[in-house]
């Protein structure tokens, strides 16, 4: 975590704060940023070296960007969203959260009906697909399954008007990137899952574009190949620098490949930030129960003082980490995750701590997970499996807690639409 | 062993009838081909030929059909006639196939409607309107006028067939293509026609197999110069009795299933691609 470098230290806050996200984010992110002066340096280490590697200008720019096929529902809301070069980005969501559009938007197969998307600073609504130079691998990989291998890397060249010896080098060039030699004329549907997808990679890179678009690519594969190709398409962007915008609905997938993250729900872009502070700070009530796990419990702020609040849970007084600013009578969503609590073997060890009563538990080989309730609401606290974890049994009263800053206090959803 | 699994006479009469259909479908089609090898100018079959007598076969009406005037002027006909009207529609009826594939399309049906039309008109209305039609353009007895009127016949063949392999067609191809850099024309010619290749042959092979054996427009429509193969045979049969008339059936018949099996090996083949792909 605390890969820090000399010299960053104090810039704190520029990683998922500024000049992205939604407009409402932005704002709260920036005063987030301001706030965590007073956080563990450890939680900001990884936006600063993010920063450290990519230029600070976008290169692909969503601004105010909306879709909507019948002008009734829109599928994408008002979406701002900045890549920067050289970077790995994920559109993160589940399935119709309008992910896939976006980078339909950004490949030119839709067109937006409200805002701009530009492309290293240029606007790019009139320029049709084959003249943005954008390397794509489609979801069903969409090889040409009447040419060899060669034939579909030499497509993309042979438009672009290259001589034959230069083509064969690319195709060469290409092929030995994706582990490929020697396939040039084999037909895709000769070639495993695997294999298509490999060509398909190599097709999007031939010509080397600065941008590659990538629909859910490994979807159709199993799941050993599937955490293969995760390294290898790492590998092959790291090697390349190329910027890759990724769409997925795999939260894991998305986590391991990705500089970072944007996770859509419903039309718009809950937070974008590198996977690390998507899991240890979620902004939203969503990205806390989207990526990992999380308890949300729902309750009202009885007392503010200043980063922290004092939030009344059923019978229960919490402390939690203020992540927006609020006011006594707010509504908020405590989000704490299952592997952030213990057991308190003696009062004192967390800020906050309660008994509760075990209503169930498993043993899941590396852990337990133990079922309560607090205040009220459901409540998964989860416990390594190491010597003297007490042996917790169903019906028991045991003594649980978590720290304050492990208790992030989030706006509702519903407030965060409007 | 139980009587349940023997066959009952339920099942013979079954057989027997199936039996009886495909020989009332075939033989009058298969009765003239040893018919056209007769040595004798008639319609029957001779003694010598129940005998399997050799010097009662001939190939003398083949020679005849040969050498005659008439006969080679409608095979000429057929072929400039057929071999244009199949190029027509088959190219107007790919792009119009490419059109309504299209999602955004306004009036679909309406429109897949009129183009399928001329298949399911009697032939002689259709045959009719156009002679009056064409008679007003000044077309009725040219060549033209036919081919135009038969490339309206052969249309909807070629919608048809590319229409239901186009539906098999993966969008996300042309897509590719047109990321990759390709213009409209590169994507349809080296990725979406390869591919949809099998339903345009097939099209063409129907069309062109539609003017070749249709009369009823011809006789409308087409004058002495303009004469097909089945316009030929048709004033054959009523103007001069001749088993020549049988010799041509025999070949045409021969041509047919050519036709008809290469169909068949593009079904395969595009079966057998898709499968791949």
């Amino acid at each position: 975590m605390d890969e820090r470098q000399p010299g960053e230290g104090n810039s704190m806050g520029e990683g998922n704060s500024v000049g992205e996200g939604n407009s409402v984010e932005e704002q709260e992110q920036a005063k987030e940023g301001a706030r965590r002066a007073a956080a563990p340096e450890g939680e900001q280490a990884a936006e600063q070296e993010d920063d450290a590697r990519f230029g600070v200008d976008a290169y692909v720019e969503f601004d105010d960007v909306s879709k909507s096929y019948d002008g009734v529902e829109q599928i994408v809301r008002n979406l701002h969203l900045t890549v920067r070069e050289g970077e790995f980005l994920t559109l993160l969501g589940p399935s119709g959260s309008g992910k896939t559009t976006c980078l339909m938007m950004l490949a030119g197969f839709e067109v937006p009906t409200g805002g701009a998307i530009r492309i290293n600073g240029q606007p790019v609504d009139a320029v049709p697909p084959r003249r943005r130079n954008i390397g794509m691998v489609f979801q069903n990989y969409a090889l040409f399954p009447h040419m060899t291998v060669g034939a579909n890397l030499a497509f993309p060249l042979e438009v672009r008007g290259l001589d034959k010896d230069a083509v064969e080098q690319r195709i060469a060039r290409a092929l030995q990137l994706v582990r490929l030699e020697g396939f040039e004329d084999r037909r895709p549907g000769q070639l495993s899952g695997g294999q298509q997808q490999r060509v398909a990679i190599a097709r999007a890179l031939v010509f080397e574009p600065r941008l590659v678009l990538m629909d859910e690519p490994l979807g159709a594969l199993d799941r050993r190949l599937r955490e293969e190709m995760q390294f290898e398409i790492r590998r092959i962007q790291r090697t390349l620098g190329v910027t890759v915008v990724y769409v997925t609905h795999d939260q894991q997938e998305a986590m391991a490949m990705s500089d970072r993250v944007a996770v859509f729900n419903a039309g718009r872009i809950e937070q974008v930030a590198p996977p690390e502070v998507l899991y240890e700070e979620p902004a939203r009530p969503f990205v806390a129960s989207f990526i990992g796990d999380n308890n949300l419990l729902r309750g009202v702020v009885a007392a503010v003082e200043g980063d922290t609040c004092d939030v009344t849970v059923g019978d229960l007084t919490v402390n939690a980490f203020m992540v927006q600013e609020h006011e006594v009578g707010d509504d908020v969503v405590l989000a704490v995750r299952p592997e952030r609590t213990g057991l308190a073997a003696e009062a004192g060890m967390y800020t906050n701590e309660f008994e509760v009563q075990v209503r169930d538990m498993a043993f899941l080989g590396d852990h337990l997970r133990v079922l309560t309730d607090v205040g009220g609401q459901t409540f998964v606290i989860k416990i390594p499996n190491i010597v003297g974890h007490g042996g917790v049994l169903a019906g028991e009263r045991v003594r649980i807690g978590w720290a304050t800053l492990d208790c992030r206090a989030l706006r509702p959803a519903d407030d965060a639409a409007a | 062993m139980s009587t349940a699994l023997r066959p009952g006479a339920g099942h013979y009469v079954h057989v027997a009838f199936c039996v009886a259909v495909l020989f009332f479908l075939i033989a009058p089609i298969l009765v003239v081909v040893p018919l056209s090898f007769n040595a004798e100018p008639y319609f029957t079959f001779t003694e010598g030929m129940l005998r399997f007598d050799s010097d009662a076969y001939s190939l003398r009406w083949y020679e005849q059909v040969a050498t005659s005037e008439a006969w080679l002027r409608a095979l000429a006909n057929s072929f400039l006639i057929g071999g244009c009207a199949t190029a027509l529609a088959t190219g107007l009826g790919t792009l119009a196939a490419l059109g309504l594939a299209n999602p955004a399309m306004p009036a679909r049906p309406l429109v897949m409607g009129l183009l399928i039309s001329p298949m399911v008109t009697p032939v002689i209305i259709s045959a009719a309107g156009m002679f009056f039609f064409y008679s007003s353009l000044g077309l009725a007895q040219t060549h033209f006028g036919l081919i135009l009127a038969h490339a309206a016949l052969g249309t909807p063949f070629v919608v048809i067939t590319v229409t239901a392999t186009l539906t098999g067609f993966d969008t996300n191809l042309t897509r590719a293509a047109a990321n990759l850099g390709a213009g409209p024309w590169r994507s349809f010619r080296r990725v979406q026609l390869p591919l949809i290749a099998p339903g345009v042959v097939s099209g063409a092979l129907f069309a062109f197999a539609t003017s070749f054996d249709e009369v009823v427009t011809v006789l409308f429509m087409g004058g002495l110069e303009q004469r097909t193969i089945p316009r030929e045979m048709w004033a054959g049969i009523r103007e001069q009795i001749s088993p020549a008339i049988l010799a041509v059936a025999t070949l045409l018949i021969a041509f047919a299933v050519s036709l008809m099996l290469v169909v068949e090996w593009l079904r395969r083949r595009g079966a057998a691609e898709r499968a791949n792909g």
